[in-house]
């Protein structure tokens, strides 16, 4: 029997504000436990919320990129439940009317593109965290992270595969970071969503019961999270069975699903909304002050690129799909007019090495005005491909500039035709075993001589140079 | 001379005199409580920060601020910096806080000394002031009779003239019905006039402070310090506070006032109806005419109220877990265990009534016959309100329908005696709006008051009302005799 997979996502995106949601403590990750707190973050007695609208104008800016309704008048709402890491026994967030609601993103999969339809999107406040394992007999509670704000997307249930919820998450990755609503990063738990995955017989009109995969936080654990769901649900179904709806934890160690403990769930959390916050209230001149500074998107971006810097629309689309490494060719691109080199660089060794190394451009010693030398010595004939590539590695370590490495390591290309000359005749003189078995007509043995000259050379001579001149001296 | 009973205005003159120093006031202040300690109107006494800051306060000939040096009583619901403050709750018992209620702020800034935190309700619930876990507080008339609540030690301590003032706060009639059981005055301002910040919720949507004192013209003095806009209230208003003082002096000829005909005050009881006559008999002296009008859905006030504010106060309460401060249970299994322990023992058992009418109202299935209904029965009143508002100035009502009642005779058996107490007083919390309770004589020997209803921000003309009242009458000069408790 053939199954169909239905997935909805619920994606939980941190907004880059400086300040929480609905305090002014800051949101820096990695601060000292309990150090970025104050009283309304530990709800304390008599403690009331104000609204940081920062948060809303990034909220609104993702809407808008998605051509979503922006409800210009939007209400909290309080969610009750307890928690120790939930300070005042309930969490504010947007149950009836929300900032945002519908649009549409587009996915990127094997060449084909998808459009998913998003129900909305509401702000809410993260909550805190509990440690269990760090303090003998103890939970340790660190509410740095309660308070921060987060706007949860969520998404239709229109993805049909595991790489479709991926290719979903990388767009929505795209298009925080584009839209500087997000650091997206997902290690840091920016990005994290919760899967809600069900299948059903080819062809069903009716949906199978689903169960949430809560709290995933990488592409990969997506990925695999979700067909093992699937393969789970098809074996519940196939030996005649019901899945039963309910929340899951994956495990990336075991790589499995585990339903969470029914207490965690079976909760009513006695929503009403919040009377400590007034309707928030965005005018029309927010609105448009929002729009008038609206970033530039991708697929703008790309257009852009092949137009301007007449770039392929295949380079076009991997620099413009980066926020940060588009950004670092628009830098650099002022420096050199090479456009073509440099999008290569960007796109072969620089990703390659970024990849390696997993790191974002701006987290590497990479420079834009240090590339951009690097592709003008290209350029020049300075230095060849094949020492540009050990400057660069030079370059990753030190971070030091390109004219500074082929200085201080003597690295300047010999494009003079003489001296090239001079040292053929030594390595034909040195080799005349090898002379004859060209002549004899070992075509292989060219490379040979290339590879003696640039010994001798250390890789500094011009190879079109080299070719040319043992050509002409090897004349049969 | 003595200070007790003495209003703000004429410790004023007595200060500005030099007939008394700032650091005198405060010891006699502290002296009167401590004489007075068996009405048991405070919880916590300031003596040391109070002691030290009034000897700060070095007399001038230079025209000081109203409130410079001037004693006052916190309800125990504001937090103060590193003051204790329980909400007369086990389960605060021992909580100190880090900072300090915007409104308290205020008056300290202008001057004010704050000698201690008064006795109340635990967690504003309740009328008699016989909730609180520190005990119940004496009326100053009577002893063994309740002083009204929630507000009752603030009630109490200015009515037994220990202070001049005090700070109350008032979510169904907690600082107008103790303030009309203690024959003193009381004035709930319109809902975001005083900012919340550093006041522990009951219902945030209907609660509000305000001040306790002995006369129109000292709660106009308090009110000017402790209105006004607060960032870190969200819900505070930010519209203008008129000198509230400067405002007090004016005629009321033509001024409209409406009699409500759904309370149906021909069925109170008759001395309660007498003295309610005879004020209408002196406003109409002064000049006011008197209209009957109707409010279709004011006799809903009470359900809708008991839904509302339990709901909100069901999640308000909902931090009190014993995790991060107050009481928390020794001996706990696990977290949930931990929550149950702790809140039980934490909490009295009307805290406990209401945090479980407001779960109720709240969970799935009955929020929308409950809660939901309730929140549209509250805008009805409230456009009752603004419908009567187009053609009167000021509601006029008792603002209690009985005057102060015998400890435990009220609502042991059947709370909804006990909640019928606020029937006059709750639909203007519904509504947001302002209302006063000044002293108009006694029945059976015990103080009556007289609520007046103004519309949204028109605190100045009940003031005003007020003021012209008692410059009229000396029903708020009546001093109870404190024998029985010194």
């Amino acid at each position: 029997m053939s199954w169909e997979t239905v997935i909805g996502l619920e994606t939980h995106v941190q907004l880059s504000t400086k300040t929480k949601l609905f305090s002014r403590a800051s949101t820096t990750f990695g601060a000292n436990p309990n150090t970025n707190v104050n009283l309304v973050d530990c709800g304390l007695p008599g403690v009331l919320p104000s609204i940081n609208k920062e948060a809303f104008y990034k909220a609104i800016r993702l809407g808008m990129a998605i051509n979503a309704q922006i409800n210009q008048t939007s209400i909290f709402d309080r969610k009750n439940y307890f928690y120790a890491d939930l300070p005042k026994g309930y969490q504010i967030t947007q149950m009836d009317l929300p900032i945002v609601l519908g649009g549409s993103i587009e996915i990127f999969l094997d060449g084909a593109t998808k459009k998913i339809n998003i129900t909305r999107a509401h702000l809410e406040e993260d909550a805190g965290k509990s440690i269990h394992d760090e303090y003998d007999g103890f939970s340790a509670i660190d509410l740095n992270r309660a308070g921060t704000p987060l706007l949860e997307i969520v998404s239709e249930p229109e993805l049909s595969s595991a790489k479709e919820a991926v290719a979903y998450m990388k767009a929505m990755h795209q298009l925080v970071t584009y839209l500087d609503v997000s650091d997206g990063n997902m290690a840091q738990g920016s990005l994290r969503c919760d899967a809600n995955v069900s299948i059903r017989k080819n062809g069903d009109k009716e949906l199978g019961i689903r169960t949430e995969i809560k709290n995933i936080n990488s592409f990969k654990f997506i990925e695999k999270a979700i067909n093992f769901e699937i393969k789970r649900q098809i074996k519940v179904l196939e030996s005649g069975e019901k899945v039963t709806q309910e929340t899951r934890l994956y495990d990336s160690v075991k790589d499995e699903t585990r339903p969470m403990r029914s207490k965690e769930f079976a909760n009513d959390y006695r929503y009403f909304p919040e009377p400590d916050l007034l309707p928030v209230i965005i005018s029309d001149e927010e609105m448009q002050k929002i729009k008038d500074t609206f970033p530039e998107l991708p697929r703008q971006k790309e257009l852009r690129y092949q137009k301007e810097y007449e770039l392929s629309a295949y380079e076009a689309q991997i620099i413009a799909s980066s926020k940060s490494i588009a950004n670092f060719f628009e830098s650099a691109a002022k420096k050199t007019k090479n456009y073509a080199l440099l999008a290569n660089w960007l796109i072969g060794e620089i990703s390659a090495y970024l990849n390696k190394e997993l790191m974002e451009i701006h987290e590497s010693k990479l420079n834009p005005d240090n590339v951009s030398a690097l592709i003008n010595r290209i350029d020049d004939q300075t230095i060849s491909g094949k020492i540009a590539k050990s400057i660069f590695e030079e370059m990753c370590i030190s971070g030091s500039s390109p004219d500074k490495i082929i200085e201080s390591k003597g690295l300047k290309q010999i494009t003079d035709d003489d001296a090239i000359e001079k040292i053929v005749d030594e390595v034909i003189v040195k080799n005349t075993e090898q002379v004859e078995g060209y002549k004899a007509g070992k075509d292989k043995l060219f490379g040979f001589f290339v590879g003696q000259v640039m010994k001798v050379t250390q890789g500094k001579a011009n190879p079109q140079t080299v070719n040319k001149i043992l050509k002409e001296k090897l004349k049969k | 001379m003595s200070i007790q009973f003495k209003s703000i205005v004429e410790l004023r003159g007595m200060l500005d005199e030099k007939l008394i120093s700032a650091s005198e006031l405060t010891q006699e202040t502290l002296q009167l409580a401590t004489k007075y300690q068996e009405l048991n109107c405070f919880v916590t006494m300031n003596k040391e920060v109070a002691t030290k800051k009034a000897s700060g306060i070095i007399p001038s000939d230079e025209i000081s601020s109203w409130l410079e040096g001037m004693p006052l009583a916190q309800k125990d619901l504001f937090c103060t910096k590193g003051l204790r403050t329980t909400c007369s709750s086990k389960i605060l018992a021992d909580f100190i806080p880090p900072y300090t209620a915007t409104a308290v702020e205020k008056l300290e800034d202008a001057g004010a000394i704050t000698i201690g935190k008064t006795n109340m309700d635990e967690f504003a619930m309740g009328s008699s002031n016989e909730t609180s876990f520190f005990g119940n507080v004496h009326n100053p008339w009577k002893k063994g009779y309740v002083p009204g609540g929630s507000s009752g030690g603030s009630a109490a301590a200015v009515a037994a003239g220990i202070v001049p003032a005090a700070t109350g706060t008032d979510t169904g009639g907690s600082i107008r019905q103790p303030a009309a059981h203690c024959g003193i005055t009381g004035l709930k301002p319109t809902y975001g006039r005083v900012s919340r910040w550093g006041m522990i919720a009951f219902a945030s949507s209907l609660d509000q402070a305000g001040p306790l004192a002995r006369t129109a013209e000292d709660c106009a003095i308090l009110l000017n310090s402790m209105s006004g806009y607060d960032l870190k209230d969200t819900t505070s208003l930010n519209s203008d506070v008129p000198d509230f003082l400067a405002n007090i002096n004016q005629p009321i000829d033509g001024v409209k006032i409406g009699i409500i005909k759904e309370f149906n005050l021909g069925e109170l009881d008759s001395e309660v109806q007498a003295r309610f006559e005879e004020s209408k008999r002196m406003y109409e002296k002064l000049g006011a005419q008197f209209v009957e009008v109707s409010l279709p859905n004011i006799s809903a006030s009470v359900p809708t109220y008991y839904s509302i504010a339990p709901a909100e106060c069901s999640s308000n309460l909902s931090r009190f877990d014993g995790v991060r401060f107050g009481h928390r249970a020794e001996n706990a299994d696990d977290l949930n265990d931990l929550y149950i322990k702790s809140r039980s023992e934490g909490f009295g058992d009307e805290v406990k009534r209401r945090i479980l009418i407001g779960t109720y109202a709240l969970s799935a299935g009955y929020y929308d016959a409950y809660y939901k209904k309730a929140q549209q029965v509250r805008r009805l009143i409230k456009n009752d309100f603004d419908h009567v508002f187009q053609s009167v100035d000021i509601l006029m009502t008792p603002t209690s329908p009985n005057t102060a009642f015998k400890f435990g005779s009220k609502g042991t058996q059947n709370p909804v005696e006990l909640y019928l107490e606020d029937l006059f007083t709750i639909s203007s919390n519904l509504a947001g709006l302002p209302a006063i309770s000044i002293p108009h004589g006694q029945v059976n020997s015990l103080p009556a008051g007289l609520q007046l209803i103004g519309n949204f921000l028109k605190e100045d003309q009940l003031l005003n009302a007020a003021h012209l009242f008692q410059k009229n009458s000396d029903f708020h000069l009546s001093q109870p005799n404190l024998e029985d408790f010194s």
